[in-house]
């Protein structure tokens, strides 16, 4: 084996998080299996368990990011581990520190983890490759890459209300090209045997040859909901926009945007999922994001136990 | 080796319990085969209290050595713990780390009026300063085997011994 998947050791076991493309399905189900447990110790009044205490997890984030660094941090005191937030977009790499440069330097500290947030697709997996073999990286978001534990809860979420994977129809709506969220998603829906995912959105906000990722491709919201099970939006990326895409998020809201109207193109049980942060009338409506096949927010309480599961997993496979 | 019947332990078990447990307690199951047992007692002793079930691998002490277990089970406590009489469940009382776990976790949903230990077997072995306050059998086993409770699918409980495979 030559070509050997970056996160897995020579005996198929999770090393890193970086991506879901290519992961089997039995480890995407033992992680989610795991973050069932870990929702029952995020419910209790002591919401904290021994697992890693004296582990160092630092978040590296290279890019700002308020929602996923904090619940990678809650995730990692409620395992009682030491979590060091560096927010490096502002400290070493402003002074001309390079990125591996960095990561000798925090590992010389003993981290144990390392959780990258980073502008750059790939820089997950470049840190995974120099560091130490004890020390195990969660990509928590490269470019428009990877977001892999985003997928998970997810994957977890749909789970909770679908129960099974195998007679789903989910549809990932809004600015595909830019999302390293949907290509993690379309990853670990097909490996978990979701028979019909379909993206919808403008040939602008598409990547070339989509299909081959096993999707079905539509332009028109109206065909593309028609009868979905799951409707995964997702966030119109404003900043890695270069104008020439979109004519204006008012325009995007009218073909694009999720109302209550659209919504009920889908089945009547259809839940209505989203990433996060929200931009109200711009991909989703006000009415649909509050309303009753909202799941969002439990997304966020998911995301934790998620975040956990995927952090012990990793820290106890030790080579 | 002839293993003692499981049932027939059960039994003597169950009949412990009724006469020395006092009234208001409540029965905690420890995964997996801790909960087959408190399962199987609850009905007996006709308990109308729910019963709990911990699975104590987020408390384990060899977390570093061996990492997490393959399949996790939630821990479910469906009443108050705090002020709580709670009679712990667990097959087979060996080192004592188990029980050590299964107490942690106990407390980290509140603090009990106190805690005791039922057992199916005692093999002797203890590493900690743990005792069961009701015991079906003490069983003198020799350290290289494992003794494990088995469920058919009828429900009936055995004992089983198989040897104890070391890691490479």
């Amino acid at each position: 084996m030559i070509n050997r998947n970056p996160q897995l050791d020579e005996n198929g076991v999770l090393q890193h998080l970086l991506t879901t493309e290519g992961l089997p399905a039995s480890i995407l189900l033992h992680i989610l299996d795991t973050a069932e447990s870990f929702v029952g110790v995020t419910e209790r009044d002591v919401k904290k368990i021994p697992l890693l205490r004296g582990k160092s997890i630092f978040n590296l984030f290279f890019e700002p990011s308020t929602r996923t660094r904090t619940t990678f941090e809650i995730a990692a005191k409620r395992l009682s581990a030491d979590v060091i937030n560096l927010n490096i977009a502002v400290s070493a790499q402003s002074k001309g520190e390079t990125l591996l440069d960095t990561v000798n330097n925090l590992s010389a500290m003993n981290a144990d983890m390392f959780i990258v947030r980073h502008a750059q697709s790939g820089a997950a997996h470049l840190i995974a490759k120099h560091v130490r073999s004890d020390i195990h990286v969660i990509n928590a978001g490269d470019g428009s890459h990877a977001h892999p534990t985003q997928a998970l809860l997810d994957m977890f979420t749909i789970r909770r209300y679908k129960r099974d994977f195998h007679n789903l129809r989910v549809a990932i709506v809004g600015d595909i090209l830019h999302s390293r969220v949907a290509r993690s998603q379309i990853h670990a829906l097909t490996t978990l045997g979701v028979p019909e995912v379909r993206v919808i959105a403008p040939k602008t906000l598409l990547p070339r040859m989509v299909e081959r990722l096993g999707v079905h491709v539509y332009h028109d919201m109206a065909k593309g909901l028609k009868d979905v099970d799951v409707v995964m939006m997702l966030r119109l990326q404003n900043e890695r926009m270069k104008g020439a895409n979109l004519p204006s998020p008012e325009e995007f809201f009218k073909y694009y945007g999720l109302t209550s109207e659209k919504l009920a193109l889908a089945r009547r049980d259809a839940i209505v999922m989203h990433p996060g942060p929200m931009n109200r009338g711009v991909e989703i409506d006000s009415a649909v994001a509050d309303g009753k096949q909202s799941v969002i927010l439990p997304q966020v309480t998911f995301g934790i136990a998620v975040r956990m599961a995927v952090m012990s997993i990793l820290a106890g496979n030790q080579v | 080796m002839q293993l003692p019947d499981a049932e027939i332990l059960l039994k003597s078990l169950a009949k412990k319990i009724r006469s020395e447990g006092g009234k208001d307690f409540v029965l905690v199951g420890i995964h997996t085969g801790g909960v087959w047992l408190a399962e199987r007692l609850h009905q007996e002793l006709g308990i109308t209290r729910p019963l709990g079930t911990l699975d104590v691998s987020f408390y384990r002490d060899d977390f570093d050595k061996i990492g997490l277990h393959s399949q996790v089970k939630p821990s479910e406590i469906p009443f108050e713990v705090e002020g709580a009489h709670i009679i712990l469940v667990d097959d087979v009382l060996h080192t004592g780390r188990t029980i050590r776990a299964a107490i942690n976790e106990l407390f980290d949903y509140g603090r009990p009026a106190s805690i005791s230990l039922a057992t199916l077997v005692d093999r002797g072995g203890r590493e900690l300063p743990i005792a069961a306050q009701f015991t079906g059998i003490a069983l003198e086993l020799p350290v290289d085997k494992m003794l494990e409770l088995k469920r058919e699918e009828n429900g009936k409980l055995s004992l089983n011994l198989y040897d104890k495979r070391l890691p490479e």
